[in-house]
């Protein structure tokens, strides 16, 4: 039933620069399924940007480089391929969805002109027929007048009117994959509801599969059907979006969930300390030699400043790594992770 | 309620628009805040929540309306009586890289209103107040000689609210202070704010767009929409039983961290965009974009009415 479309294997990714070398994906793999979303989430310079900017191969290389790994595309090898090469992919096979839509178009350009851009390189079509084609998928977005917009510049746009137009230029190819770099950070609430409803609802008609690069919580709740936390250059927590709600097992998912006041549900925890997690991210220019997390983790042990925990299975398809899933560390209760994922009502 | 520290009464503040069009960004809006308490400033961008701030603090002049501060106009006050009032109200500001100098080493950011209102005159003892405030919001006394470009966006936004606390304010204005941070330092800073509030009796103007945050840190929540007020309540009845439409709408668009909630809550969202707040049309300003709206909201305004237990809305439905 599932059929995998995208492999990344053992990907390591650094950068060279002056003060040295950033090690900013450290050895990460995950797979994606035709027509299911992956959300990614992690803080800041976690690398998860770093991550869905080396699939697509827009990291300018140097300083860039990816040290091991393969991605594979529907089985095919991406690593290694020319800029040219991969010109073949991009908008066609995978688009993205950048996060400042003020910055990601070209000022200078009409919005018309943008879109057909695209179509016209992968579709091989007139321009009246490309014209057709861009009109119609930024009627699709939900852009009130699309005509018009087709001769908008993108200032004279709103914030979410621009979302739409980059949502529009990514999809108008058919993409098999959309790479979403945090879509609606930059957007109000109420917009963030639609654009995200919009992107639902255009993965069912398409099906395409969609990577969600995200650090809000709420937002991968809502999209997600499984979730990769990162964490400095690393995966230290995969599995399905129920398995890592309510039944997470590193305690670096246990503080993200915990340092997220709730907006449903009793309000208990009101005025209560929220659960943060102390200190800050280590220094991807020396990664520690044990746990990347174990100067933060309240949990520590002596294991993890030594060695680096490896993959534990916590249950079917759901991975952490952290020594206290190993069989000879105490157990511990998590703070967070509140009810079994059976149960569809309550809170 | 505490006794009101902040009265806020019909404050206006509009800006010229150019073609003698106003933009009114806060437009007629009461209320206060009680001793010790915190009210939650929400709205979408653009609603006039940072307008309201700024005006308090007087880095606006209000085009009508008043603001009291324990009891005393702000605008009747002189040069010197102006100057002494800044002591007792300070702001966090919410781009923690923009709003420290970038000239000034850590310390001298600090230390600078204690110069202007002459504290600690003995050079001394301020540097010990420097190294005090330092280590009260998590820092150390050796970061006072470095530059903010050294500290990463968490730590600088501590510096920002060690230099709000220097002058031992009672009064703290925190325009979107952690909305530029990532989820796990927010959580380390609003504990901080929190633990401060108790500790010094503080009083908090805390202006965001993070709706899951005002419920956890505000005791009163206000909705802003267009410049107007449109709903006012203790938190919990605000997030319980929201009355206006617009309220609804906005609580109910933000995403739950929670895959099972969301499956079982059927979500209401607002259609369409925030209009233009220039010259805008006469009734209810919410009127477009509400699916519930009269011939009258197109008409005529509505006024905050009081629904009970301190639960204020403006809407004609009610």
């Amino acid at each position: 039933m599932s059929e995998r479309i995208l492999e990344v294997r053992d990907l390591a990714v650094s950068f060279d620069t002056y003060a040295g070398e950033v090690q900013a994906v450290r050895g990460i793999h995950f797979h994606l399924d035709r027509g299911e979303t992956l959300a990614i989430v992690g803080e800041s310079g976690c690398g998860k940007s770093v991550t869905v900017q080396t699939i697509m191969k827009l990291l300018p290389s140097p300083p860039a480089r990816i040290k091991s790994g393969s991605i594979l595309y529907q089985g095919e090898e991406l690593v290694g391929k020319s800029d040219k090469e991969m010109e073949n992919y991009r908008g066609k096979e995978f688009s993205m969805i950048f996060q400042d839509s003020m910055t990601s178009l070209n000022p200078t350009m009409r919005v018309g002109k943008q879109l057909c851009e695209g179509i016209r390189k992968h579709q091989r079509i007139g321009a009246e027929e490309a014209k057709a084609v861009a009109v119609n998928m930024l009627r699709e977005v939900g852009l009130p007048n699309p005509e018009k917009a087709f001769r908008q510049y993108p200032h004279t746009l709103s914030g979410g009117m621009r979302q739409r137009v980059m949502i529009a230029m990514a999809i108008a190819c058919s993409p098999k994959i959309l790479f979403a770099d945090e879509p609606t950070t930059a957007l109000d609430v109420t917009m963030q509801a639609q654009i995200l409803d919009l992107m639902n609802q255009l993965k069912a008609d398409t099906g395409a599969a969609i990577i969600l690069i995200t650090h809000d919580l709420g937002v991968v709740a809502q999209m997600a059907d499984r979730i990769s936390v990162m964490y400095a250059g690393e995966i230290v927590e995969s599995g399905t979006a129920a398995e890592v709600f309510y039944n997470p097992c590193h305690p670096y998912t246990w503080g993200l969930l915990g340092s997220m006041p709730s907006i449903a549900g009793s309000s208990r925890q009101a005025k209560e300390e929220l659960l943060s997690i102390p200190g800050t991210p280590p220094d991807l220019f020396a990664p520690p030699a044990g746990c990347a997390f174990a100067a933060r983790c309240s949990y520590c042990m002596k294991a993890c400043l030594k060695a680096d925990p490896p993959e534990f299975t916590a249950d079917d398809g759901h991975m952490a790594r952290c020594w206290l899933l190993d069989g000879r560390a105490a157990p511990v209760t998590p703070p967070v992770g509140r009810k079994a994922p059976a149960g569809k009502e309550g809170a | 309620m505490a006794a009101p520290l902040i009265q806020v009464e019909n404050l206006k503040k509009y800006f010229p628009a150019g073609r003698k069009q106003l933009l009114k960004a806060v437009d007629d809006v009461s209320f206060s805040i009680g001793r010790g308490t915190t009210l939650g400033l929400v709205g979408e961008s653009g609603c006039g929540k940072t307008t309201i701030g700024r005006t308090i603090l007087g880095i606006y002049e209000p085009d009508g309306g008043r603001v009291l501060y324990d009891g005393a106009d702000l605008a009747k006050l002189n040069k010197a009586q102006k100057k002494a009032m800044t002591r007792k109200m300070q702001m966090v500001f919410q781009d923690p890289y923009a709003s420290l100098n970038p000239f000034f080493t850590v310390g001298e950011i600090i230390e600078e209103g204690l110069l202007i209102h002459k504290l600690y005159p003995d050079k001394a003892q301020r540097r010990e107040r420097v190294y005090g405030l330092l280590e009260l919001v998590g820092l150390n006394r050796e970061h006072a000689n470095r530059f903010p470009h050294e500290f990463s966006g968490g730590q600088r936004q501590r510096v920002g609210i060690a230099r709000a606390l220097a002058l031992e304010p009672e009064f703290l204005v925190c325009d979107e202070a952690i909305s530029a941070l990532d989820v796990s330092i927010q959580a380390q800073v609003v504990n901080m704010l929190m633990q401060f509030q108790r500790e010094m009796s503080l009083t908090y103007l805390f202006i965001t767009h993070d709706l899951s945050m005002v419920r956890h840190i505000a005791d009163q929540t206000a909705v802003m929409y267009m410049g107007k007020m449109v709903e006012y309540a203790d938190t919990g009845e605000l997030y319980s039983r929201p009355a206006h439409p617009y309220t609804i709408g906005l609580l109910s668009a933000v995403p739950a961290a929670d895959p099972d909630y969301q499956k079982s809550h059927q979500r209401i969202h607002l259609q369409g965009e925030v209009p233009s707040p220039i010259n805008p049309k006469p009734g209810c300003r919410f009127c477009g974009r509400c699916s519930k709206a009269l011939p009258r909201c197109a008409e005529e305004e509505p006024v905050l009415k009081n629904l009970g237990g301190g639960h204020f809305a403006a809407c004609h439905l009610l």
